[in-house]
């Protein structure tokens, strides 16, 4: 039931999702793929907790992507309610239409 | 058990290159649930079967559909039929599909091997971690929960399309 892989390929795994989030974070200009690809990335850390969880059999790993997932959620309402108060002041979700600040 | 571990990977990365490239937000919506339920999978193989439930019933179940609503009430008008068409051709499933075929062959072959008499193996049970969350992390667990109550007054507060509002963003 339990793969003995090593701790540095898990890590490994961890760190390319986050890379492939942070890319999507830096790359796209839709503000729903830049919310997905900060997912993927909030998703990526609690692997890597998981993963180190698991080497050092302690329940700590868990634990800790209990709160991320927790994070994620509030995280997700929140900036779901933005993306529709940009959609309905702009009419579109390119994250260029907004880059003024006006006061 | 290994492989499991490695094809598991495989489906997670691809999946989620494919969810930061595609144009359509509902393409990548269904790839990066490919990518969750891949990452539950190596959870699971990893000895970790409570958040291999968290990740596949919040992350992938809820989480995931609060995107499919937002997607769903934003593209409103007359062009939706058309989309709707042209989402339900195969190229836009079969993608996914191949991959949670890949991962349904790997939990059906993870189910029949499981021999059950793995007992020194390192599996961290939903119990020790509920024994670990609501001793040592209980105020943790507090404050997560006053975290959830701000985001659902914020999302409360974002989302709530007043009447006035609307007539001040015409102007």
């Amino acid at each position: 039931m339990i793969a003995n892989i090593p701790l540095q390929y898990g890590l490994g795994l961890a760190v390319m999702l986050f890379g492939l989030g942070l890319i999507g974070v830096l790359v796209r200009r839709n503000i729903v793929f830049i919310l997905l690809s900060i997912e993927i990335m909030l998703n990526a850390c609690g692997l890597a907790f998981v993963v180190v969880g698991s080497h050092l059999n302690q329940p700590d790993g868990q634990v800790m992507y209990f709160f991320i997932l927790t994070m994620a959620a509030a995280e997700v309402a929140v900036g779901l309610g933005l993306v529709m108060q940009m959609y309905r002041k702009f009419n579109t979700l390119d994250t260029n239409a907004i880059n003024r600040m006006k006061g | 058990m290994d492989i499991a571990f490695y094809i598991c990977a495989a489906v997670a990365v691809i999946s989620t290159a494919m969810t930061i490239t595609s144009v359509n937000a509902v393409h990548a919506l269904l790839y990066f649930i490919v990518s969750l339920l891949a990452v539950g999978v190596i959870f699971f193989v990893l000895g970790a079967p409570f958040v291999a439930a968290l990740i596949i019933i919040i992350n992938a179940g809820a989480i995931m559909v609060l995107f499919v609503f937002v997607i769903m009430m934003l593209n409103l008008g007359p062009h939706t039929k058309e989309q709707e068409k042209s989402w339900l051709k195969p190229r836009t499933w079969i993608g996914p599909a191949i991959l949670t075929t890949i991962l349904l062959v790997e939990l059906i072959y993870t189910l029949t091997g499981y021999s059950g008499t793995s007992t020194e193996a390192a599996v961290v049970p939903a119990k020790q971690v509920g024994i670990s969350l609501f001793g040592p992390y209980l105020l943790a667990v507090e404050l997560a929960s006053i975290l959830l109550l701000a985001g659902l007054l914020g999302a409360y507060h974002l989302g709530r399309g007043s009447a006035d509002g609307e007539e001040v963003n015409k102007q």
